[in-house]
């Protein structure tokens, strides 16, 4: 074998599948066994590069029917702009039903990740996620996940069951074997299942690359207005809404600066990072060259110390 | 000292220079998922941590929190412990083992891999097995200071069981030998006596240390004496299964029937093995139709030709019934379907296996009720003796009967893994209890035929002029369930109905007699009187019977035997200080007194029915006013 890549393994004949198409077949394969046996799902859809690849394995496992069930946006309403603008297109694109749940109790008490730190996250997603759940009466939730993101995601199963009041018990999950998934259940309770768990962040990004899908501009390297706190660079989506929550005197120094984004949530705990890379093969580039590990730009996995998203997970949280 | 070969792997120099070219590469990866397997401290965890660390895979932060941790948590002293990358939640940790199954993912310029770690602690068969249900390949480590141990033979018994072809023997930490080739020699010795012995004829040795890189990439200068391949070269040259499953004849199990409108109808699932091309003649099983394949439907478009392992849609030329849960094959070599075979089950669960009960099936894409027979024997996973067994417990190896309730299309699980596996799921609680493969069917059920007799079973009810029933009374011990039942026959009796009444007590003196009062024991006592029961009916005979019969899933059992609209469950419901304050036959006392082991109600659970036929409230109705409703119920 050389540096230039040629490979000298038996050559990749048709009968012989890609890495990719056996992860897009197996994908498909768990979103068809969902469909068939639930009784009402629903895709969770956070409009980034997961939820994009996710959707676009639904169309693909349902056609030419569209996906039979409709995208569940569990809003903060502190996302960046450009993440609604792609939402709403890419639903109507696929033909399926768009739901966006606040939770009224995280909006009657305007809860913002620069005043209430982690209660943020657990009012506007955790526990909106499971209010909208219940509201709808979601028994299975198809979810983003993968599992080489963080370590106690490298353990759950695909079809991930939770009680009736959503938690996750790591230590009584179900053995899951060969393709066959056990999605039986007792009234009440319901399924996270995710169908790119076994994913890795390049192999996300060579399929958007390889199907030309449609993502949040975000992830391309642009000029864009910045600010640093603790050590980490954020951009200022929207500045109104940040002078109302820290007082027009306690505002940060805005810089504009050349950054992409590797990970999309709330823009004030997305970590940005400072990049030329404006293609999707530069970004791809960059990140292989690069050291330092995708959640590392948010903030969320580190309140708690080690075992965060673990309990974060009991808890219900995605 | 690290002997590792150039960092080649995913550092490539073309992502710097010409990175479309590097994802072309890239693209075109094929994919090889294996377990590794190994006891507590044969280093397992550390080997990860090392493929991952040499490919590349950890980035900056990582390692710095490794460092870090390996400081505070490792059993490294100062070196980097990379075992604390894999070791993911946070019980575990503090333990210092890993107690379930975790996937981990790493790629070279080759290959992409997905790594099922698999604990080697001896309550774990069960995350064993499930982490192999996946594997191309199981990586089976020894310790070179200890040589082949019981957890070795358990693993590769496990291995070889689940069907994994290749097979890797890594003995680890050769540093600690001083890298001495008379000790690999003497263990990869003893091996091949052992492996030859369980049916395994082919595998690789390769001696390496994870801790120090030893043979991981590529060959060490501390091991000249080895001439092999490296572990990584390895892992990215040997033959997957999914190759092989190509040249298989095409089957595919229906997951999803697609009618978007009523021009289309298509049949979605994956393709369990073989090729299928527009133009082929196939047949769907179990209903053993025959159509041609009109289409092969994609996102992408329509595909000339599609094979085992890629998910499609298949359209027909003719209009013919298929559903979820049939399968697709090619007509002059289709599937066959049974409906009674010889399995091999592992079981999951704490609650053992309770033989006779019915338990949901999932195989492919079929859900059926399956009930189980008194294992044949059960296997000791050490030793692979044969063991006498009446049950399964959890981690237990044994080989049993089962019987579906209708005939399955099927493979036996070494010819076909998606057609030939399968899960056993529980009625009640829904929990995964066991892992399944079917060895072969013992009679085909189309060449299987109930001996018809010339007297049929409409001849013997209409000779009585009756309708055949089943008055299934259950109810705790001392609600009336006997003298409801005596009083219900003499009504009968004075219709001039042709009745049979089977009371729990006397039965248990004859039939039963060799039963006693354990769950198991309960299911069996009940299976034999529903039989008996079924043949009753045959008969043309209403049948009264009068049993505890404690659990909903033995009830439904003998529901769906005979036949529809034939079995009445009626639930004699009494509280049960009532029936304890009765107490005719002293057994309450007993059991209270701790001289009467799972009595029903007091240390043995009573599982109401849910929807019965027929309620009496014994706190409203006397046991004649029973009887007359029950009757009124019948025969209105």
């Amino acid at each position: 074998m050389t540096a230039t890549g040629q490979l000298d393994a038996a050559p990749l004949t048709e009968e012989r599948l890609t890495h990719l198409q056996r992860l897009e077949a197996e994908s498909i394969h768990i979103m068809r066994e969902v469909v068939a046996e639930a009784e009402k799902p629903v895709m969770l859809y956070s409009v980034g590069k997961d939820s994009a690849v996710m959707l676009h394995l639904a169309k693909k496992a349902f056609y030419p029917s569209p996906p039979p069930f409709p995208l569940l946006h569990v809003d903060t309403t502190w996302k960046f702009k450009a993440m609604y603008d792609l939402r709403d297109k890419a639903a109507k694109d696929a033909g399926m039903d768009l739901l966006v749940y606040h939770n009224p109790e995280a909006e009657e008490k305007g809860i913002n990740p620069f005043t209430h730190g982690p209660l943020h996250t657990d009012m506007w997603k955790t526990e909106g996620l499971k209010q909208a759940l219940d509201h709808y009466g979601f028994d299975a939730a198809f979810g983003g996940a993968r599992r080489d993101e963080e370590k106690s995601r490298a353990k759950e199963r695909i079809f991930s069951f939770r009680t009736a009041s959503h938690r996750w018990d790591p230590k009584a999950q179900r053995p899951e074997l060969w393709h066959l998934y056990n999605a039986r259940k007792a009234k009440g309770e319901s399924m996270r299942v995710f169908p790119i768990s076994n994913w890795t962040e390049l192999d996300i990004w060579q399929y958007l690359h390889l199907e030309n899908i449609d993502i949040v501009p975000l992830y391309f390297s642009a000029p864009r207005p910045t600010y640093v706190q603790d050590g980490q660079l954020f951009m200022v989506d929207d500045i109104e809404r940040l002078e109302k929550v820290v007082g027009k005197d306690k505002m940060p120094e805005i810089t504009t600066r050349s950054v992409r984004f590797r990970t999309l949530g709330c823009w004030p705990l997305t970590g940005a990072v400072e990049s030329e890379a404006a293609t999707l093969p530069e970004v791809i580039q960059e990140m292989l060259l690069t050291t330092t590990s995708e959640r590392q730009g948010r903030v969320i996995d580190k309140d708690g110390g080690d075992a965060s998203m673990e309990k974060k997970k009991q808890e219900g949280y995605f | 000292m690290t002997q590792t070969a150039d960092p080649i792997y995913k550092t490539d120099a073309l992502i710097a220079e010409d990175i479309d070219k590097y994802l072309e590469v890239h693209q075109h990866k094929t994919m090889l998922r294996f377990i590794t397997c190994g006891s507590v401290d044969d280093g397992k965890s550390t080997l990860i941590g090392r493929l991952l660390y040499d490919s590349k895979m950890i980035f900056e932060d990582q390692l710095a929190a490794l460092e870090a941790d390996s400081k505070r948590v490792g059993t490294q002293g100062q070196e980097i412990d990379f075992a604390l990358l894999v070791d993911g939640l946070a019980a575990e940790r503090e333990q210092g083992i890993t107690i379930d199954v975790a996937y981990r993912f790493f790629a070279t310029e080759k290959r992409k891999f997905i790594v099922a770690d698999t604990p080697g602690h001896e309550q774990y068969t069960r995350n064993m097995v499930t982490g192999a249900s996946t594997a191309d390949l199981a990586c089976i480590l020894i310790d070179a200071r200890k040589g082949v141990l019981v957890q070795t033979r358990r693993h590769s018994y496990l291995a070889h069981l689940i069907g994994i072809k290749n097979i890797v023997l890594t003995v680890n930490k050769m540093d600690l030998v001083g890298y001495d080739q008379a000790v690999f020699d003497a263990i990869v010795k003893d091996y091949t006596e052992f492996a030859n012995s369980i049916g395994i004829k082919v595998f690789t040795a390769i001696p390496i240390s994870g801790f120090k890189g030893d043979n991981i990439t590529g060959p060490s200068e501390n091991t000249p004496w080895y001439k092999g391949p490296a572990l990584m070269e390895h892992l990215e040259s040997v033959e997957v299964d999914s190759t092989t499953d190509a040249a298989k004849p095409f089957r595919l199990p229906v997951q999803w029937v697609n009618r978007p409108n009523l021009d289309f109808r298509g049949f979605s699932g994956q393709i369990a093995t073989g090729t299928v091309r527009p133009g082929d003649k196939i047949r769907v099983l179990p209903s053993g139709k025959n159509s041609t394949i009109s289409r092969i439907v994609t996102f992408d478009g329509d595909l000339d030709k599609a094979v085992a392992g890629q998910s499609v849609t298949l359209c027909f030329e003719d209009e013919i019934d298929c559903s979820r849960g049939d399968v697709i094959s090619i007509a002059e070599n289709p599937v066959l379907a049974a409906d009674q075979f010889e399995t091999t089950i592992v079981w999951m669960d704490e609650q053992e296996l309770l033989p006779g009960r019915p338990y949901w099936m999932k195989i492919g894409t079929q859900l059926v009720t399956v009930s189980v027979a008194a294992p044949k024997y059960q296997v000791n996973v050490n030793t692979m003796e044969h063991l006498a067994a009446k049950t399964l417990d959890l981690n237990a190896i044994g080989v049993a009967n089962i019987s579906t309730d209708r005939p399955i299309p099927f493979e036996p699980y070494v010819q076909n893994r998606d057609l030939g596996g399968f899960i056993l799921i529980d009625k009640m609680t829904n929990a995964t209890v066991a892992a399944g493969m079917i060895n072969f069917s013992l009679r085909r059920a189309d060449n299987v035929h109930w001996q018809a007799t010339d007297v049929t079973r409409e001849h013997h009810a209409s000779a009585k002029n009756q309708k055949p029933a089943v008055l299934w009374l259950t109810g705790l011990s001392g609600a009336g369930k006997s003298t409801i039942a005596n009083l219900v026959e003499q009504k009968l009796a004075r219709m001039n109905r042709h009745t049979f009444l089977l009371d729990g007590d006397n039965v248990r003196h004859g039939l039963n007699k060799d039963l006693g009062f354990t769950d198991a024991d309960r299911v069996e006592n009940i299976r034999r009187v529903g039989e008996v029961a079924k043949l009753m009916t045959d008969a043309g005979l209403i049948v009264i019977t009068a049993f505890i019969s404690p659990f909903r899933a033995e009830r439904d059992m003998v529901r769906h035997m005979v036949n529809p609209g034939e079995f009445f469950e009626i639930h004699i419901d009494t509280p049960l200080a009532d029936a304890e304050k009765r107490d005719v036959k002293g057994l309450y006392k007993k059991a209270r007194a701790g001289d009467l082991k799972n009595f029903t109600g007091i240390d043995s659970p009573y599982e109401p029915p849910e929807d019965p036929e027929i309620r009496i409230d014994t706190t409203a109705l006397s046991a004649e006013e029973a009887a007359e409703e029950i009757v009124r119920k019948l025969i209105p």
